[in-house]
């Protein structure tokens, strides 16, 4: 029943969301303000019944209702409570649900904070949104419903598969769906301004919190995606070029520059075509990336034209937003006026010259995806496009971007000042410098992991010299100089840390130059030194876990003869699946990783796999780091959702005290209208 | 990354992955660097994306010794990788070969990279800031400006 009432709500949602996508904007073009007025309760309630939907799927999981053909599939009365859980994102129909609660919960979001938003704005977006939910929910309904029954239940479930069985599963997809999902806002955004034909440097105010919120996601859903298989995977690799991967670096891509192009548009009005752009580019981008990795093309093209259902549903979904959203841009994009000119050396030419660079490397990732499909679609000729084209492509890109950030910080609007900025920063590329030659004194070749160490170290240090340049005075007593660096605004603060984020993910990718790996067979008792440490290989005996049993080898680890750590890699086997998985054993040493891998058991010994991997952990901790910037300049005063609206609510409190004391109380409802 | 959550969405479970077996290493170190080397790229046909080296299926194993064969029987790394794109195609080489039918992949990159980064020049140079921003003021606003003093300052 109550799995009934789950599917019923979600059709309720459906209904709600129709409403939601016709009479705001009606109501907008007509200037109808009782129309315009539905949409943030339709919202609203639309979330709650989706809530409602996703509410009853889980509980069908907690409950192990194997009746549910879903559950069935993907789950098992054994399993762990946390996947129980979290499984029901691991499979098509489930995170399919988990993609629209959170776009629906975005919608909401947006009815309740932007009050303070011209209202024809609100309904416009709010409407816009109400079409990417018609559009996905229905998707559900009719090709992925994870309702459905079976006639006669099945005593025991399939098991999730082994491999998601992990807390990675619980954390990766619903970052990296907020992200993907947050910019469906910034494309509502754009899309109303392009309905309205209003742009301006407030419409930027407004779309920018959401654009940075979508971003911070975004990160951290990469960056825990890429740490997941990195331990999962247990070969030390963390980035492997994948198409699925490369889905979610290409709207991350857009996303950031369309994150630097907007604080452009707010703060001078210029760049206003291109910001809106990218507003639609990036979340075109999570649409294609949702097509690629959900409708199987990718695995391969005649898999996807045997079974087309719902990879055509979801290329019709794409074909409607992004083609119509590009004949919305193409057709408006020429009314809007350019403001705010700029000279091609300044702030804003230098974040002209990242966008540049930015959109190369998303065209690059872009045709690296999707060029093998199409050769094979048109001709049948069947290439790959691997690692080693984008480290040709995409990483020389990346070089002069990570020289430019420090040096775009320091140039003044309108017009810079290039040599100054130049010589500010003569101290910190000197550094850099010798950092450079220190790495290659201390840990020797490859020369390149030496030298982009020493660019990180350049970019991490060069990123505070604008705030220290405004903290920093002749003469300042500590006193003041601490009152200037709380005074600073936050958005100074989270760019510097931000792109001191991005140094030390620079500086893990470098180090990886310097790791150290070993394979060897080992029996009990037998030793390997892996770079400055020795393991030693104890015994190897079974273990059983809640749904698997496991064959683990206890290592300890020492260095100089002192135990570090004791480690137990181990090889699961899910009797459910029959599938065996692997389990490394990690152990994280200041910022290096040391692994350890084992293989089945033969008599020549354990096959065994060692890694040394110093700084590695900087890969995501810079990632953790550049959100922690963008978290830090979310709270900035001026860009905080709710702000406008708490000040409005003061001035009203004050008026309605004063209106009171001289005995004419303003009628409490008159907000309302406002 | 998002690896393993697509491969769980198409049903296609990686094996535990456990690349490079000890029995397959080679006793010379300097050919061991090179075959290591050379199957980073190669492509494991019938895993999704994986090079050689990384993937546990049966095949990238066989191509993997089959390599280190070759090397040992003192090929170059160019007859190596020749001898594997003769048997199987250029779907074998993760980095495409640059030939009639990859020219847009390779190019499209710098010809994004050029094309966009001259129409920005072009168009900065066509804007001619120095008009724009702080050059002499034309008569027109010289009177338009003497009008709006004069006004202010009756």
């Amino acid at each position: 029943m109550i799995v009934e009432i789950g599917h019923y709500a979600l059709v309720l949602a459906f209904a709600l969301a129709l409403i939601q996508s016709t009479l705001p904007v009606w109501g907008s073009l007509a200037n109808d303000r009782g129309l315009m007025s539905i949409a943030p309760s339709v919202a609203v309630a639309k979330f709650l019944l989706v809530a409602v939907s996703y509410a009853a799927l889980t509980w069908a999981y907690l409950e192990s209702d194997f009746s549910v053909s879903n559950v069935y599939e993907n789950s098992h009365s054994l399993k762990p409570l946390v996947y129980k859980i979290s499984g029901v994102w691991g499979n098509h129909e489930g995170s399919m649900l988990l993609w629209i609660l959170i776009l629906v919960l975005f919608s909401a979001l947006v009815a309740l904070f932007s009050r303070n938003m011209p209202q024809d704005l609100v309904a416009s977006v709010l409407a816009v949104q109400a079409w990417i939910s018609a559009a996905f929910i229905l998707f559900v309904l009719l090709t992925s419903n994870p309702f459905e029954r079976i006639p006669s239940p099945p005593a025991e479930g399939r098991d999730l598969n082994p491999i998601l069985q992990d807390p990675g599963l619980a954390i990766h997809p619903p970052l990296l769906y907020i992200g993907y999902v947050g910019y469906s806002i910034t494309f509502s955004f754009a899309a109303a301004a392009l309905i309205n034909g209003r742009l301006d440097a407030l419409w930027a105010r407004y779309m920018r919190p959401w654009s940075l919120l979508a971003w911070i996601f975004l990160t951290l859903g990469i960056a825990m995606g890429s740490y997941w298989a990195y331990y999962t995977l247990g070969w030390g690799g963390f980035w492997f070029w994948d198409p699925v991967e490369n889905a979610s670096l290409m709207p991350w891509l857009a996303g950031t520059a369309l994150l630097h192009t907007a604080s452009v548009m707010e703060k001078r009005d210029a760049l206003k075509i291109w910001t809106v752009f990218l507003a639609i580019a990036a979340f075109s981008l999570s649409l294609l990336g949702t097509f690629l990795v959900r409708s199987g093309v990718l695995t391969s093209v005649h898999s996807f034209a045997s079974d087309p259902q719902r990879g055509v549903f979801i290329l019709a979904i794409l074909v409607f937003f992004i083609g119509g959203s590009l004949a919305l841009f193409a057709w408006r994009a020429q009314t809007l006026t350019q403001g705010g000119i700029f000279a091609p050396v300044s702030r804003e030419g230098a974040l002209v010259l990242n966008n540049l660079l930015l959109a190369t490397a998303c065209a690059t990732v872009f045709v690296g995806t999707l060029y093998p499909l199409a050769l094979e679609g048109l001709t049948g000729a069947k290439i790959s496009v691997g690692p080693p084209f984008f480290n040709y492509t995409f990483v020389p890109l990346f070089v002069p971007i990570f020289l430019a950030m420090p040096l775009g910080q320091l140039l003044a609007w309108k017009r810079g000042d290039l040599l100054g900025a130049a010589q500010r920063l003569t101290l910190v590329a000197a550094l850099g410098f010798v950092a450079a030659l220190a790495f290659y004194g201390m840990q020797g070749g490859p020369a390149l992991s030496a030298a982009m160490a020493g660019l990180a170290i350049f970019l991490i240090k060069g990123s505070f010299v604008e705030v220290a340049g405004r903290i920093f005075v002749k003469g300042a007593s500590p006193r003041a100089m601490l009152s200037r660096a709380i005074g600073l605004p936050r958005t100074a603060w989270g760019t510097a840390i931000a792109h001191a984020g991005v140094g030390l993910c620079l500086l893990g990718l470098a180090a990886t130059g310097w790791g150290v790996e070993k394979i060897v067979a080992m029996k009990p008792g037998d030793r390997a030194s892996v770079g400055p440490y020795e393991v030693t290989l104890e015994r190897v005996s079974p273990r059983a876990g809640p749904n698997f049993r496991e064959t683990v080898g206890f290592m300890t680890v020492r260095e100089g003869g002192r135990v570090v750590a004791r480690l137990e890699p181990s090889r699961r086997d899910f009797t459910a699946r029959t599938m065996v998985t692997s389990q490394a054993g990690i152990l994280t040493l200041w910022l290096g990783q040391f692994q350890a891998v084992i293989a089945e058991d033969k008599d020549g010994g354990i096959d065994t796999r060692l890694y040394w991997k110093p700084l590695v952990t900087l890969i995501w901790l810079g990632a953790v780091v550049m959100a922690l910037g963008g978290a830090l300049a979310m709270t900035e005063r001026r860009l905080r959702f709710g702000i406008a609206r708490q000040s409005r609510r003061r001035n009203e409190q004050a008026a309605d005290e004063t209106e009171a004391k001289q005995g004419n109380a303003a009628p409490a409802g008159a907000r309302v209208q406002s | 990354m998002a690896a393993a959550l697509a491969l769980a969405v198409t049903a296609l479970a990686p094996p535990p992955a456990f690349a490079v077996r000890p029995d397959e290493i080679l006793s010379d170190p300097k050919l061991e660097a090179r075959a290591r080397e050379l199957s980073l790229h190669l492509r494991c046909l019938v895993c999704q994306n994986q090079s050689i080296d990384d993937s546990d299926a049966p095949l990238a194993r066989d191509l993997r010794l089959l390599v280190r064969e070759r090397l040992k029987a003192g090929d170059s790394n160019a007859q190596v990788i020749d001898f594997l794109v003769q048997r199987y195609g250029d779907f074998v080489l993760l980095k495409p070969p640059l030939k009639a039918s990859t020219i847009l992949l390779w190019v499209s990159p710098f010809a994004v990279l050029l094309l966009a980064g001259g129409l920005l020049l072009a168009r900065a140079r066509r804007r001619a800031p120095d008009d724009a921003m702080g050059g002499e003021l034309s008569a027109s606003e010289v009177a338009k400006l003497s009008a709006l003093i004069d006004k202010k300052s009756p």
